[in-house]
Protein backbone atom coordinates (compact mmCIF):
# COMPACT_ATOMS: atom_id res chain seq x y z
CA UNK A 1 0.00 0.00 0.00
CA UNK A 2 2.76 2.36 1.03
CA UNK A 3 4.71 1.32 -2.06
CA UNK A 4 1.76 1.90 -4.34
CA UNK A 5 1.24 5.31 -2.85
CA UNK A 6 4.90 6.09 -3.33
CA UNK A 7 4.74 5.05 -6.97
CA UNK A 8 1.65 7.22 -7.41
CA UNK A 9 3.38 10.14 -5.70
CA UNK A 10 6.41 9.77 -7.95
CA UNK A 11 4.17 9.50 -10.98
CA UNK A 12 2.32 12.64 -9.96
CA UNK A 13 5.56 14.53 -9.41
CA UNK A 14 7.00 13.35 -12.71
CA UNK A 15 3.86 14.09 -14.69
CA UNK A 16 4.08 17.63 -16.00
CA UNK A 17 0.44 17.85 -17.04
CA UNK A 18 -2.81 16.01 -17.59
CA UNK A 19 -1.98 15.82 -21.29
CA UNK A 20 1.19 13.85 -20.55
CA UNK A 21 -0.79 11.42 -18.37
CA UNK A 22 -3.30 11.22 -21.17
CA UNK A 23 -0.55 10.36 -23.61
CA UNK A 24 0.52 7.51 -21.37
CA UNK A 25 -3.04 6.18 -21.26
CA UNK A 26 -3.26 6.71 -25.01
CA UNK A 27 -0.16 4.63 -25.69
CA UNK A 28 -1.56 1.81 -23.57
CA UNK A 29 -5.15 1.78 -24.79
CA UNK A 30 -5.47 3.52 -28.14
CA UNK A 31 -2.18 3.42 -30.04
CA UNK A 32 -2.73 -0.09 -31.45
CA UNK A 33 -5.34 1.35 -33.82
CA UNK A 34 -4.65 5.07 -33.96
CA UNK A 35 -0.85 4.74 -34.07
CA UNK A 36 1.90 5.79 -31.68
CA UNK A 37 1.87 9.30 -33.14
CA UNK A 38 -1.97 9.42 -33.31
CA UNK A 39 -1.71 9.76 -37.08
CA UNK A 40 -3.99 6.76 -37.59
CA UNK A 41 -3.36 3.32 -39.06
CA UNK A 42 -4.83 2.55 -42.48
CA UNK A 43 -7.75 0.14 -42.16
CA UNK A 44 -7.83 0.36 -38.35
CA UNK A 45 -8.27 3.79 -36.83
CA UNK A 46 -8.37 7.36 -38.17
CA UNK A 47 -5.88 10.20 -37.62
CA UNK A 48 -6.75 11.99 -34.37
CA UNK A 49 -5.08 15.28 -35.26
CA UNK A 50 -7.97 17.69 -35.60
CA UNK A 51 -10.48 15.34 -33.95
CA UNK A 52 -10.43 17.60 -30.92
CA UNK A 53 -11.51 17.36 -27.31
CA UNK A 54 -15.15 17.17 -28.44
CA UNK A 55 -14.64 13.88 -30.30
CA UNK A 56 -12.43 12.38 -27.58
CA UNK A 57 -14.88 13.25 -24.82
CA UNK A 58 -17.84 11.94 -26.85
CA UNK A 59 -16.26 8.61 -27.74
CA UNK A 60 -14.74 7.92 -24.31
CA UNK A 61 -17.54 9.17 -22.05
CA UNK A 62 -20.17 7.16 -23.98
CA UNK A 63 -17.99 4.05 -23.80
CA UNK A 64 -17.80 3.86 -27.62
CA UNK A 65 -14.00 3.70 -27.47
CA UNK A 66 -11.91 1.63 -27.08
CA UNK A 67 -13.43 -0.70 -29.66
CA UNK A 68 -12.97 -4.49 -29.61
CA UNK A 69 -12.69 -4.69 -33.42
CA UNK A 70 -11.85 -1.68 -35.57
CA UNK A 71 -14.57 -2.61 -38.08
CA UNK A 72 -17.33 -2.80 -35.43
CA UNK A 73 -19.84 -0.01 -35.14
CA UNK A 74 -19.03 1.91 -31.94
CA UNK A 75 -22.08 1.65 -29.68
CA UNK A 76 -22.86 3.11 -26.29
CA UNK A 77 -21.65 1.06 -23.32
CA UNK A 78 -20.21 1.62 -19.87
CA UNK A 79 -17.10 3.82 -20.13
CA UNK A 80 -13.83 1.90 -19.98
CA UNK A 81 -12.05 4.73 -18.20
CA UNK A 82 -12.82 6.72 -15.06
CA UNK A 83 -13.82 10.37 -15.43
CA UNK A 84 -10.33 11.42 -14.34
CA UNK A 85 -8.66 9.23 -16.97
CA UNK A 86 -11.09 10.47 -19.63
CA UNK A 87 -10.17 14.06 -18.74
CA UNK A 88 -6.47 13.21 -19.19
CA UNK A 89 -7.07 11.49 -22.54
CA UNK A 90 -9.28 14.39 -23.66
CA UNK A 91 -6.53 16.82 -22.69
CA UNK A 92 -4.03 14.86 -24.77
CA UNK A 93 -6.25 14.49 -27.88
CA UNK A 94 -7.33 18.12 -27.48
CA UNK A 95 -3.67 19.17 -27.54
CA UNK A 96 -3.46 17.72 -31.09
CA UNK A 97 -5.91 20.36 -32.32
CA UNK A 98 -9.60 20.33 -33.20
CA UNK A 99 -12.90 21.53 -31.80
CA UNK A 100 -13.22 21.96 -28.01
CA UNK A 101 -16.01 20.41 -25.95
CA UNK A 102 -19.07 22.54 -26.81
CA UNK A 103 -20.57 24.66 -24.07
CA UNK A 104 -24.27 23.84 -24.16
CA UNK A 105 -27.12 25.40 -22.17
CA UNK A 106 -30.42 23.66 -22.97
CA UNK A 107 -32.22 25.87 -20.45
CA UNK A 108 -31.51 28.85 -22.72
CA UNK A 109 -32.99 27.15 -25.78
CA UNK A 110 -36.51 27.08 -27.17
CA UNK A 111 -38.07 23.61 -27.27
CA UNK A 112 -40.32 24.65 -30.16
CA UNK A 113 -37.42 25.79 -32.32
CA UNK A 114 -35.50 22.72 -31.20
CA UNK A 115 -38.28 20.48 -32.48
CA UNK A 116 -38.09 22.17 -35.90
CA UNK A 117 -34.33 21.75 -36.03
CA UNK A 118 -34.59 18.15 -34.87
CA UNK A 119 -37.21 17.24 -37.47
CA UNK A 120 -35.13 18.92 -40.17
CA UNK A 121 -31.72 17.49 -39.30
CA UNK A 122 -31.97 14.54 -36.91
CA UNK A 123 -35.37 12.82 -37.09
CA UNK A 124 -34.61 11.02 -40.35
CA UNK A 125 -32.24 8.68 -38.53
CA UNK A 126 -32.97 9.04 -34.82
CA UNK A 127 -36.79 9.16 -35.14
CA UNK A 128 -38.85 12.14 -34.01
CA UNK A 129 -38.98 10.65 -30.52
CA UNK A 130 -35.23 10.10 -30.29
CA UNK A 131 -35.79 6.34 -30.08
CA UNK A 132 -33.24 5.67 -32.81
CA UNK A 133 -33.61 3.53 -35.89
CA UNK A 134 -31.55 2.12 -38.69
CA UNK A 135 -29.60 3.45 -41.63
CA UNK A 136 -28.65 0.94 -44.32
CA UNK A 137 -25.97 -1.33 -42.77
CA UNK A 138 -25.70 0.60 -39.50
CA UNK A 139 -27.72 1.38 -36.38
CA UNK A 140 -28.84 4.91 -35.54
CA UNK A 141 -28.74 4.74 -31.74
CA UNK A 142 -31.35 6.01 -29.31
CA UNK A 143 -30.29 9.38 -27.92
CA UNK A 144 -32.17 9.15 -24.63
CA UNK A 145 -29.07 8.18 -22.66
CA UNK A 146 -26.92 11.00 -24.00
CA UNK A 147 -26.16 13.98 -21.80
CA UNK A 148 -26.67 17.50 -23.24
CA UNK A 149 -22.90 17.82 -23.74
CA UNK A 150 -22.70 14.47 -25.53
CA UNK A 151 -25.54 15.45 -27.87
CA UNK A 152 -23.82 18.74 -28.70
CA UNK A 153 -20.54 16.88 -29.26
CA UNK A 154 -22.22 14.40 -31.61
CA UNK A 155 -23.77 17.26 -33.61
CA UNK A 156 -20.41 18.96 -34.06
CA UNK A 157 -18.25 15.85 -34.49
CA UNK A 158 -20.50 13.48 -36.42
CA UNK A 159 -19.39 10.19 -34.87
CA UNK A 160 -19.04 7.02 -37.02
CA UNK A 161 -21.30 7.56 -40.07
CA UNK A 162 -23.36 10.45 -38.70
CA UNK A 163 -22.93 13.69 -40.66
CA UNK A 164 -21.61 16.60 -38.63
CA UNK A 165 -23.33 19.97 -38.51
CA UNK A 166 -21.44 23.23 -38.50
CA UNK A 167 -22.57 26.65 -37.28
CA UNK A 168 -23.91 27.45 -40.78
CA UNK A 169 -26.60 24.80 -40.29
CA UNK A 170 -27.00 24.85 -36.49
CA UNK A 171 -25.41 27.77 -34.64
CA UNK A 172 -24.66 27.66 -30.90
CA UNK A 173 -27.98 29.23 -29.89
CA UNK A 174 -29.83 26.75 -32.11
CA UNK A 175 -27.80 23.93 -30.59
CA UNK A 176 -29.16 24.95 -27.18
CA UNK A 177 -32.70 24.70 -28.57
CA UNK A 178 -31.98 21.38 -30.23
CA UNK A 179 -30.63 19.89 -26.99
CA UNK A 180 -33.59 21.27 -25.03
CA UNK A 181 -35.86 19.34 -27.40
CA UNK A 182 -33.80 16.17 -26.96
CA UNK A 183 -34.09 16.61 -23.19
CA UNK A 184 -37.87 16.74 -23.64
CA UNK A 185 -37.89 13.46 -25.60
CA UNK A 186 -36.28 11.72 -22.64
CA UNK A 187 -39.34 12.27 -20.45
CA UNK A 188 -42.19 13.46 -22.63
CA UNK A 189 -45.52 14.47 -21.17
CA UNK A 190 -47.49 11.29 -21.83
CA UNK A 191 -51.10 12.25 -21.37
CA UNK A 192 -53.51 9.42 -20.85
CA UNK A 193 -51.43 6.68 -19.30
CA UNK A 194 -49.21 4.33 -21.21
CA UNK A 195 -46.60 5.91 -23.40
CA UNK A 196 -46.70 2.96 -25.82
CA UNK A 197 -43.15 3.60 -27.04
CA UNK A 198 -43.89 7.20 -28.11
CA UNK A 199 -44.19 5.93 -31.66
CA UNK A 200 -47.27 7.93 -32.52
CA UNK A 201 -50.78 6.67 -33.15
CA UNK A 202 -49.71 3.18 -34.27
CA UNK A 203 -50.36 1.31 -30.97
CA UNK A 204 -53.57 3.26 -30.43
CA UNK A 205 -54.63 2.16 -33.89
CA UNK A 206 -53.86 -1.46 -33.00
CA UNK A 207 -56.02 -1.18 -29.88
CA UNK A 208 -58.80 0.36 -31.95
CA UNK A 209 -58.63 -2.55 -34.40
CA UNK A 210 -58.78 -5.08 -31.56
CA UNK A 211 -61.76 -3.32 -29.95
CA UNK A 212 -63.51 -3.07 -33.32
CA UNK A 213 -62.86 -6.75 -33.97
CA UNK A 214 -64.35 -7.70 -30.59
CA UNK A 215 -67.34 -5.44 -31.25
CA UNK A 216 -67.94 -7.10 -34.62
CA UNK A 217 -67.87 -10.55 -33.02
CA UNK A 218 -70.38 -9.36 -30.43
CA UNK A 219 -72.68 -7.91 -33.08
CA UNK A 220 -72.46 -11.13 -35.09
CA UNK A 221 -73.35 -13.05 -31.94
CA UNK A 222 -76.37 -10.83 -31.24
CA UNK A 223 -77.89 -10.82 -34.71
CA UNK A 224 -77.12 -14.44 -35.56
CA UNK A 225 -78.95 -17.48 -34.28
CA UNK A 226 -77.29 -20.75 -33.64
CA UNK A 227 -79.00 -23.59 -35.53
CA UNK A 228 -80.69 -25.89 -33.10
CA UNK B 1 -71.08 -14.72 -88.77
CA UNK B 2 -74.18 -16.41 -90.07
CA UNK B 3 -74.65 -18.26 -86.83
CA UNK B 4 -74.36 -15.01 -84.89
CA UNK B 5 -77.02 -13.38 -87.05
CA UNK B 6 -79.40 -16.28 -86.47
CA UNK B 7 -78.76 -16.16 -82.74
CA UNK B 8 -79.47 -12.42 -82.73
CA UNK B 9 -82.67 -12.94 -84.70
CA UNK B 10 -83.86 -15.63 -82.30
CA UNK B 11 -83.10 -13.35 -79.39
CA UNK B 12 -85.08 -10.46 -80.86
CA UNK B 13 -88.03 -12.69 -81.75
CA UNK B 14 -87.97 -14.32 -78.36
CA UNK B 15 -88.10 -10.94 -76.62
CA UNK B 16 -91.46 -10.10 -78.09
CA UNK B 17 -93.15 -13.26 -76.89
CA UNK B 18 -94.89 -13.41 -73.58
CA UNK B 19 -93.54 -16.05 -71.26
CA UNK B 20 -95.81 -19.04 -71.15
CA UNK B 21 -98.08 -18.80 -68.16
CA UNK B 22 -98.08 -21.89 -66.03
CA UNK B 23 -100.96 -22.51 -63.66
CA UNK B 24 -99.87 -21.39 -60.19
CA UNK B 25 -98.65 -24.43 -58.31
CA UNK B 26 -99.86 -25.27 -54.89
CA UNK B 27 -98.13 -23.30 -52.21
CA UNK B 28 -95.49 -25.12 -50.26
CA UNK B 29 -95.50 -22.73 -47.32
CA UNK B 30 -98.59 -23.04 -45.18
CA UNK B 31 -99.58 -19.42 -45.13
CA UNK B 32 -98.91 -16.24 -47.00
CA UNK B 33 -95.95 -14.68 -45.20
CA UNK B 34 -96.89 -11.55 -43.27
CA UNK B 35 -95.95 -8.44 -45.21
CA UNK B 36 -94.27 -5.56 -43.47
CA UNK B 37 -94.27 -2.41 -45.59
CA UNK B 38 -92.92 -0.38 -42.66
CA UNK B 39 -89.71 -2.43 -42.60
CA UNK B 40 -89.39 -2.08 -46.35
CA UNK B 41 -89.67 1.68 -46.05
CA UNK B 42 -87.04 1.62 -43.31
CA UNK B 43 -84.72 -0.37 -45.56
CA UNK B 44 -85.24 2.12 -48.39
CA UNK B 45 -84.51 5.04 -46.06
CA UNK B 46 -81.39 3.35 -44.71
CA UNK B 47 -80.13 2.56 -48.22
CA UNK B 48 -80.65 6.16 -49.32
CA UNK B 49 -78.88 7.30 -46.13
CA UNK B 50 -75.92 5.07 -46.98
CA UNK B 51 -75.88 6.51 -50.50
CA UNK B 52 -75.96 10.05 -49.11
CA UNK B 53 -73.08 9.29 -46.71
CA UNK B 54 -71.04 7.87 -49.58
CA UNK B 55 -71.72 11.00 -51.65
CA UNK B 56 -70.64 13.13 -48.68
CA UNK B 57 -67.40 11.13 -48.65
CA UNK B 58 -66.75 11.97 -52.31
CA UNK B 59 -67.56 15.65 -51.75
CA UNK B 60 -65.33 15.90 -48.67
CA UNK B 61 -62.53 14.17 -50.56
CA UNK B 62 -62.82 16.62 -53.42
CA UNK B 63 -63.08 19.73 -51.24
CA UNK B 64 -60.96 19.38 -48.13
CA UNK B 65 -59.85 15.80 -47.55
CA UNK B 66 -60.42 16.29 -43.82
CA UNK B 67 -59.61 12.79 -42.59
CA UNK B 68 -62.03 12.91 -39.65
CA UNK B 69 -64.92 13.80 -41.93
CA UNK B 70 -63.81 11.20 -44.44
CA UNK B 71 -63.77 8.50 -41.77
CA UNK B 72 -67.09 9.65 -40.38
CA UNK B 73 -68.85 9.62 -43.76
CA UNK B 74 -67.43 6.30 -44.95
CA UNK B 75 -67.98 4.73 -41.52
CA UNK B 76 -71.55 6.10 -41.51
CA UNK B 77 -72.24 4.62 -44.93
CA UNK B 78 -70.98 1.20 -43.85
CA UNK B 79 -72.92 1.28 -40.57
CA UNK B 80 -76.12 2.16 -42.44
CA UNK B 81 -75.44 -0.68 -44.86
CA UNK B 82 -74.98 -3.03 -41.91
CA UNK B 83 -78.29 -1.78 -40.52
CA UNK B 84 -79.91 -2.56 -43.89
CA UNK B 85 -78.65 -6.13 -43.74
CA UNK B 86 -79.87 -6.44 -40.17
CA UNK B 87 -83.38 -5.23 -40.95
CA UNK B 88 -83.63 -7.36 -44.09
CA UNK B 89 -82.46 -10.45 -42.24
CA UNK B 90 -84.64 -9.93 -39.20
CA UNK B 91 -87.85 -8.57 -40.69
CA UNK B 92 -88.06 -9.30 -44.41
CA UNK B 93 -86.64 -12.77 -44.88
CA UNK B 94 -89.02 -15.42 -43.57
CA UNK B 95 -87.49 -17.48 -40.83
CA UNK B 96 -88.00 -21.18 -40.84
CA UNK B 97 -86.26 -23.81 -38.90
CA UNK B 98 -85.32 -27.15 -40.41
CA UNK B 99 -83.88 -30.18 -38.76
CA UNK B 100 -80.44 -31.46 -39.32
CA UNK B 101 -79.35 -33.57 -41.11
CA UNK B 102 -80.88 -32.03 -44.22
CA UNK B 103 -82.75 -34.54 -46.36
CA UNK B 104 -80.96 -35.59 -49.50
CA UNK B 105 -82.73 -33.97 -52.41
CA UNK B 106 -82.27 -36.57 -55.07
CA UNK B 107 -85.71 -36.50 -56.61
CA UNK B 108 -86.95 -33.91 -59.00
CA UNK B 109 -90.20 -33.02 -57.12
CA UNK B 110 -88.31 -32.40 -53.89
CA UNK B 111 -85.87 -30.11 -55.62
CA UNK B 112 -88.72 -28.18 -57.17
CA UNK B 113 -90.34 -27.83 -53.77
CA UNK B 114 -87.26 -26.25 -52.34
CA UNK B 115 -87.02 -23.88 -55.28
CA UNK B 116 -90.65 -22.89 -54.82
CA UNK B 117 -90.17 -22.34 -51.11
CA UNK B 118 -87.41 -19.95 -52.03
CA UNK B 119 -89.56 -18.11 -54.55
CA UNK B 120 -92.50 -17.85 -52.23
CA UNK B 121 -90.45 -16.47 -49.41
CA UNK B 122 -89.27 -13.67 -51.65
CA UNK B 123 -92.83 -12.73 -52.46
CA UNK B 124 -93.13 -11.22 -49.04
CA UNK B 125 -91.85 -7.99 -50.52
CA UNK B 126 -94.45 -5.51 -51.64
CA UNK B 127 -92.26 -2.86 -53.32
CA UNK B 128 -89.53 -4.95 -54.86
CA UNK B 129 -88.60 -2.50 -57.59
CA UNK B 130 -88.24 0.43 -55.18
CA UNK B 131 -85.99 -1.69 -52.98
CA UNK B 132 -83.88 -2.73 -55.94
CA UNK B 133 -83.51 0.90 -57.10
CA UNK B 134 -82.55 2.01 -53.57
CA UNK B 135 -80.02 -0.80 -53.23
CA UNK B 136 -78.59 0.04 -56.64
CA UNK B 137 -78.25 3.70 -55.67
CA UNK B 138 -76.51 2.84 -52.42
CA UNK B 139 -74.22 0.31 -54.11
CA UNK B 140 -73.27 2.73 -56.88
CA UNK B 141 -72.60 5.58 -54.46
CA UNK B 142 -70.45 3.34 -52.24
CA UNK B 143 -68.52 2.00 -55.20
CA UNK B 144 -67.82 5.55 -56.40
CA UNK B 145 -66.71 6.53 -52.88
CA UNK B 146 -64.35 3.58 -52.67
CA UNK B 147 -62.84 4.37 -56.06
CA UNK B 148 -62.52 8.13 -55.42
CA UNK B 149 -59.11 8.02 -53.64
CA UNK B 150 -57.62 6.62 -56.86
CA UNK B 151 -57.75 10.21 -58.13
CA UNK B 152 -54.86 10.97 -55.77
CA UNK B 153 -52.58 8.52 -57.55
CA UNK B 154 -51.72 11.24 -60.03
CA UNK B 155 -52.64 12.57 -63.40
CA UNK B 156 -53.73 9.89 -65.83
CA UNK B 157 -53.31 11.62 -69.17
CA UNK B 158 -51.54 14.93 -68.57
CA UNK B 159 -48.16 13.75 -67.31
CA UNK B 160 -46.46 16.87 -68.66
CA UNK B 161 -46.82 18.69 -65.36
CA UNK B 162 -44.74 15.98 -63.68
CA UNK B 163 -41.77 17.32 -65.63
CA UNK B 164 -42.24 20.89 -64.42
CA UNK B 165 -39.46 22.26 -62.24
CA UNK B 166 -38.67 25.68 -60.77
CA UNK B 167 -34.95 25.26 -61.41
CA UNK B 168 -33.40 27.46 -64.11
CA UNK B 169 -29.84 28.22 -65.01
CA UNK B 170 -28.46 30.89 -62.68
CA UNK B 171 -31.11 30.47 -59.97
CA UNK B 172 -29.47 30.70 -56.55
CA UNK B 173 -29.73 27.97 -53.91
CA UNK B 174 -31.19 29.10 -50.57
CA UNK B 175 -31.59 27.24 -47.28
CA UNK B 176 -34.91 26.66 -45.49
CA UNK B 177 -34.80 30.20 -44.06
CA UNK B 178 -34.23 31.74 -47.50
CA UNK B 179 -30.56 32.57 -47.01
CA UNK B 180 -28.37 31.97 -50.09
CA UNK B 181 -25.79 29.20 -49.76
CA UNK B 182 -22.13 29.72 -50.54
CA UNK B 183 -20.06 26.92 -52.00
CA UNK B 184 -17.52 27.40 -49.20
CA UNK B 185 -20.24 26.81 -46.59
CA UNK B 186 -20.95 23.28 -47.81
CA UNK B 187 -18.64 21.37 -45.50
CA UNK B 188 -17.57 17.77 -45.98
CA UNK B 189 -19.41 14.94 -44.21
CA UNK B 190 -22.53 17.00 -43.85
CA UNK B 191 -25.90 17.23 -45.55
CA UNK B 192 -27.62 20.42 -46.67
CA UNK B 193 -31.15 21.01 -47.90
CA UNK B 194 -31.70 23.80 -50.41
CA UNK B 195 -34.49 25.38 -52.43
CA UNK B 196 -34.66 27.61 -55.52
CA UNK B 197 -34.52 31.29 -54.59
CA UNK B 198 -37.89 33.01 -54.93
CA UNK B 199 -39.83 29.86 -55.81
CA UNK B 200 -42.44 27.93 -53.87
CA UNK B 201 -40.48 25.57 -51.57
CA UNK B 202 -43.49 23.22 -51.49
CA UNK B 203 -43.20 22.53 -55.21
CA UNK B 204 -42.37 18.83 -55.69
CA UNK B 205 -39.21 19.65 -57.65
CA UNK B 206 -38.03 22.44 -55.33
CA UNK B 207 -36.16 20.66 -52.49
CA UNK B 208 -32.66 19.34 -53.13
CA UNK B 209 -29.94 17.78 -51.01
CA UNK B 210 -26.35 18.90 -51.24
CA UNK B 211 -23.29 16.97 -50.16
CA UNK B 212 -19.62 17.51 -50.80
CA UNK B 213 -17.94 14.44 -52.27
CA UNK B 214 -14.20 13.84 -52.46
CA UNK B 215 -13.37 14.97 -56.01
CA UNK B 216 -11.17 11.92 -56.49
CA UNK B 217 -14.13 9.63 -55.76
CA UNK B 218 -16.51 11.46 -58.09
CA UNK B 219 -17.69 9.24 -60.95
CA UNK B 220 -20.71 10.96 -62.50
CA UNK B 221 -22.50 9.67 -65.61
CA UNK B 222 -21.25 10.94 -68.95
CA UNK B 223 -21.95 14.55 -69.79
CA UNK B 224 -22.15 15.63 -66.15
CA UNK B 225 -18.44 16.28 -65.64
CA UNK B 226 -18.96 19.99 -64.89
CA UNK B 227 -22.07 19.53 -62.74
CA UNK B 228 -20.23 19.28 -59.38
CA UNK B 229 -18.03 22.32 -58.69
CA UNK B 230 -15.52 21.54 -55.88
CA UNK B 231 -17.13 18.11 -55.55
CA UNK B 232 -20.49 19.56 -54.43
CA UNK B 233 -23.32 17.45 -55.85
CA UNK B 234 -27.02 18.29 -55.72
CA UNK B 235 -29.88 15.81 -56.08
CA UNK B 236 -33.64 16.04 -55.80
CA UNK B 237 -34.62 15.44 -52.18
CA UNK B 238 -37.75 13.54 -53.27
CA UNK B 239 -37.18 9.78 -53.36
CA UNK B 240 -37.89 8.18 -56.74
CA UNK B 241 -39.67 5.32 -54.99
CA UNK B 242 -42.45 6.80 -52.85
CA UNK B 243 -41.60 10.51 -52.66
CA UNK B 244 -40.32 10.58 -49.09
CA UNK B 245 -37.64 13.14 -48.23
CA UNK B 246 -34.15 11.70 -48.71
CA UNK B 247 -32.88 13.06 -45.41
CA UNK B 248 -30.30 10.51 -44.30
CA UNK B 249 -26.65 10.82 -45.16
CA UNK B 250 -24.34 7.99 -44.20
CA UNK B 251 -21.05 9.87 -43.92
CA UNK B 252 -18.25 7.68 -42.56
CA UNK B 253 -15.70 9.38 -40.36
CA UNK B 254 -13.15 6.68 -41.11
CA UNK B 255 -14.08 5.19 -44.44
CA UNK B 256 -11.99 1.97 -44.38
CA UNK B 257 -13.78 0.67 -41.26
CA UNK B 258 -17.34 1.84 -41.99
CA UNK B 259 -19.90 1.61 -44.81
CA UNK B 260 -19.24 4.02 -47.67
CA UNK B 261 -21.05 7.33 -48.12
CA UNK B 262 -24.68 7.09 -49.20
CA UNK B 263 -27.85 9.15 -49.36
CA UNK B 264 -30.71 7.18 -47.84
CA UNK B 265 -34.47 7.56 -47.77
CA UNK B 266 -35.87 6.84 -44.28
CA UNK B 267 -39.14 5.34 -45.52
CA UNK B 268 -37.98 2.16 -47.25
CA UNK B 269 -34.19 2.58 -47.11
CA UNK B 270 -33.55 3.20 -50.77
CA UNK B 271 -29.82 3.92 -50.77
CA UNK B 272 -28.12 6.12 -53.37
CA UNK B 273 -24.45 6.67 -54.14
CA UNK B 274 -23.79 10.43 -54.18
CA UNK B 275 -20.46 10.05 -55.98
CA UNK B 276 -22.01 8.11 -58.88
CA UNK B 277 -24.95 10.27 -59.88
CA UNK B 278 -27.12 8.87 -57.05
CA UNK B 279 -27.26 5.42 -58.62
CA UNK B 280 -29.27 2.98 -56.52
CA UNK B 281 -27.11 0.89 -54.16
CA UNK B 282 -29.95 -0.79 -52.29
CA UNK B 283 -33.68 -0.63 -51.77
CA UNK B 284 -36.89 -0.36 -53.76
CA UNK B 285 -36.13 2.81 -55.77
CA UNK B 286 -36.13 1.98 -59.46
CA UNK B 287 -33.99 4.84 -60.77
CA UNK B 288 -31.39 7.31 -59.49
CA UNK B 289 -32.32 10.61 -57.85
CA UNK B 290 -32.38 13.29 -60.55
CA UNK B 291 -29.23 15.39 -60.38
CA UNK B 292 -29.21 19.19 -60.53
CA UNK B 293 -26.20 20.75 -62.30
CA UNK B 294 -24.45 23.29 -60.08
CA UNK B 295 -22.30 26.34 -60.75
CA UNK B 296 -20.63 28.90 -58.51
CA UNK B 297 -21.35 32.55 -59.34
CA UNK B 298 -18.89 35.45 -59.06
CA UNK B 299 -19.70 36.05 -55.38
CA UNK B 300 -19.14 32.42 -54.42
CA UNK B 301 -22.84 31.57 -54.20
CA UNK B 302 -24.15 28.26 -55.49
CA UNK B 303 -26.49 28.56 -58.48
CA UNK B 304 -28.25 26.00 -60.62
CA UNK B 305 -26.59 25.23 -63.93
CA UNK B 306 -29.89 24.19 -65.52
CA UNK B 307 -32.74 21.79 -64.81
CA UNK B 308 -32.67 18.27 -63.36
CA UNK B 309 -31.21 15.32 -65.25
CA UNK B 310 -34.63 13.64 -65.19
CA UNK B 311 -38.17 13.85 -63.84
CA UNK B 312 -38.50 14.37 -60.09
CA UNK B 313 -40.44 12.18 -57.69
CA UNK B 314 -41.92 8.70 -57.83
CA UNK B 315 -41.88 6.93 -61.15
CA UNK B 316 -44.94 6.50 -63.32
CA UNK B 317 -45.70 4.92 -66.68
CA UNK B 318 -43.49 6.42 -69.35
CA UNK B 319 -41.14 8.10 -66.86
CA UNK B 320 -38.07 7.02 -68.81
CA UNK B 321 -39.38 8.14 -72.20
CA UNK B 322 -37.73 11.56 -72.14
Amino acid sequence: MLRASLVLLVALVLAPSAAADGRQLYLEGCASCHGLDARGIEGRGPDLHGAGAAAADFYLSTGRMPLAEPTDQPLRSDPEYSRGEIDQLVAYIGSLGGPPIPDVHPEQGSVRHGLELFSENCAGCHHMTGAGGIVTNVVAPSIWDATPTQIAEAVRVGPYVMPHFGPRQIDDAELNSLVSYVELTKSPDDRGGWALGHVGPVPEGMVAWLLAGAALVLVARVIGNRAR
Amino acid sequence: MKRWLIALLMLLLGRGQKPRQLPPPDRVLDAEPPRSPGSELLVVVLLLGAAAAAIVFVVVYALSANTQLLGLSMGGALVLLAAVFYVVAKRLVPQSESDEPYPQLIHQPEQEEVARTFDESASRLTRKRLLVVAAGTAGTALAVAVVTPLASLGPILDTNRLYRSPWRRGRRLVDASGKPLKASEVIERSIFSAFPEGADPKDLAAPIVLVRVDEGELDLPEGRESWAPDGIVAYSKVCTHAACAVSLYRAPLNEPTAPKPALICPCHFSTFDPAKGASVLFGPAGRPLPQLPLEVDGDGYLVAGGDFSGPVGPSWWGVRKR
